[in-house]
């Protein structure tokens, strides 16, 4: 498919990205490309510019710090995540990583990506809001840093404006997590998902049920199912699964993924 | 824009549009057919290569990002006029019919072998994820790349 007319960058530096940004309305983030390079053929998206992210150093890799928290540079690749010794300190990230697509997909897409698309299918956001993750925004007027439940707006709409980066992922200590999907085909596009994590209680965020991933807590599995129909879900409906199905499968993933956060 | 890629150890320098995939940069530009288009929406594997040490496929890039890039296609398989080990191994096994998925399927069982020459049956499986194809029902090629990987 022959894409639309499109200007293309290659800064050298998170510094130039957002000057390059910040100068055109129509300059979209090029991160792996998995996503945006598709909507574009299907002009779903047309930018005007595409401002190519890969290359810069400063948003990759992956610390792990004393206290056990995880920084995590947004143009880090799901393979590269899935390799990396220091993310297996948070074991759900790997896990739900390599579930994603296939070889090819995993060794280009990258986690700032799969964010800050925020399609109501993917993988991540309900992750990063069950185990309760962190997101550094910068742009011209600085820097701030937002929890996952104030990132995520709306479908395909996230806290990074115009004009900004998300640059740094900071994923809190912990190892009782749980993560569930009904899928089109193995590792498909997800039709429900629920990620889960456990400190003390329950913190389960459903996927594909609305326009961002919408956090229910219980006590414990026994009380997920009930917690879930107290959430008085009302997702969409398409080929794939109608709005009782979906909602049937949130409170179905979310027991299994609590489950496992809590075995 | 001006580019410079090697495709199978041969530099090109091209000037391109920044909107070309890199796949059209290969067929149209190059003249590099093995690799080939066929769902153009990044699902089903016809257009894998090798990108940087990586498996990728080939629509879900653009041209331009491979600037000074190492690129290996179907094309830089084989050992001279032979087939190297592999291809020897997608003929002895039936593992093609019409074989327009056979260049990706043969990149991404190069690139498993490449990191891991004796995967197990699943790892072999996972490795083929992202490459449909329509006439075998795979078990012919999972029976090459296994008997290839001994």
């Amino acid at each position: 498919m022959l894409l639309r007319e499109v200007e293309y960058a290659k800064p050298a530096s998170v510094a130039e990205a957002l000057t390059l940004l910040a100068a055109d309305d129509g300059a979209r983030a090029l991160a792996g490309g998995q996503t945006l390079i598709n909507v574009m053929k299907a002009r779903a998206a047309s930018p005007d510019a595409l401002v190519d992210l890969n290359g810069l150093e400063e948003l990759k890799g992956i610390e792990l710090g004393a206290d056990g928290t995880l920084s995590i540079g947004p143009m880090t690749t799901y393979a590269e995540l899935i390799a990396s010794a220091e993310a297996r300190a948070r074991p759900i990230l790997g896990e739900v990583c390599a579930t994603i697509a296939d070889v090819q997909v995993r060794n280009r897409g990258t986690i700032g990506g799969n964010l800050c698309s925020n399609d109501p299918t993917n993988h991540l956001p309900p992750l990063m809001s069950a185990i309760g993750a962190q997101m550094t925004i910068t742009g011209a007027g600085g820097t701030r840093t937002v929890p996952a439940s104030d990132f995520f707006l709306g479908v395909y709409m996230t806290a990074v404006g115009p004009g900004e980066l998300l640059t740094r992922i900071h994923v809190p200590a912990g190892r009782h997590d749980g993560f569930a999907a009904v899928t089109l085909g193995v590792d498909g596009t997800c039709i429900v998902n629920a990620a889960a994590t456990w400190d003390g209680k329950l913190r389960i965020a459903l996927g594909c049920v609305d326009a961002v991933p919408v956090l229910v807590e219980a006590d414990s599995v026994d009380d997920v199912r009930a917690a879930v129909r107290g959430a008085r879900l009302d997702p969409p409906s398409d080929v794939h699964a109608s709005s009782e199905y979906r909602a049937h499968l949130a409170g179905v993933l979310a027991e299994r993924a609590a489950r496992q956060a809590a075995g | 824009m001006d580019v410079a890629v090697s495709v199978n150890g041969t530099v090109y320098e091209r000037d391109v549009e920044p909107r070309k995939l890199l796949i059209h940069f290969l067929r149209d530009d190059l003249d590099l057919t093995g690799s080939h288009i066929g769902c153009d929406t990044g699902n089903c594997g016809a257009c894998s290569v090798i990108f940087d040490g990586k498996l990728v496929k080939s629509c879900m890039l653009l041209a331009v990002q491979a600037n000074g890039a190492q690129i290996e296609t179907v094309e830089g398989l084989s050992e001279g006029d032979e087939l190297n080990a592999l291809q020897r191994a997608f003929r002895e096994h039936h593992a093609l019919q019409c074989g327009y998925c056979t260049p990706g399927m043969l990149m991404s069982a190069t690139a498993l072998l490449r990191d891991n020459p004796s995967p197990s049956d699943d790892e072999i499986k996972t490795a083929l994820q992202g490459n449909i194809c329509r006439c075998t029902g795979y078990w012919n090629i999972f029976e090459a790349v296994k008997a290839a990987a001994r």
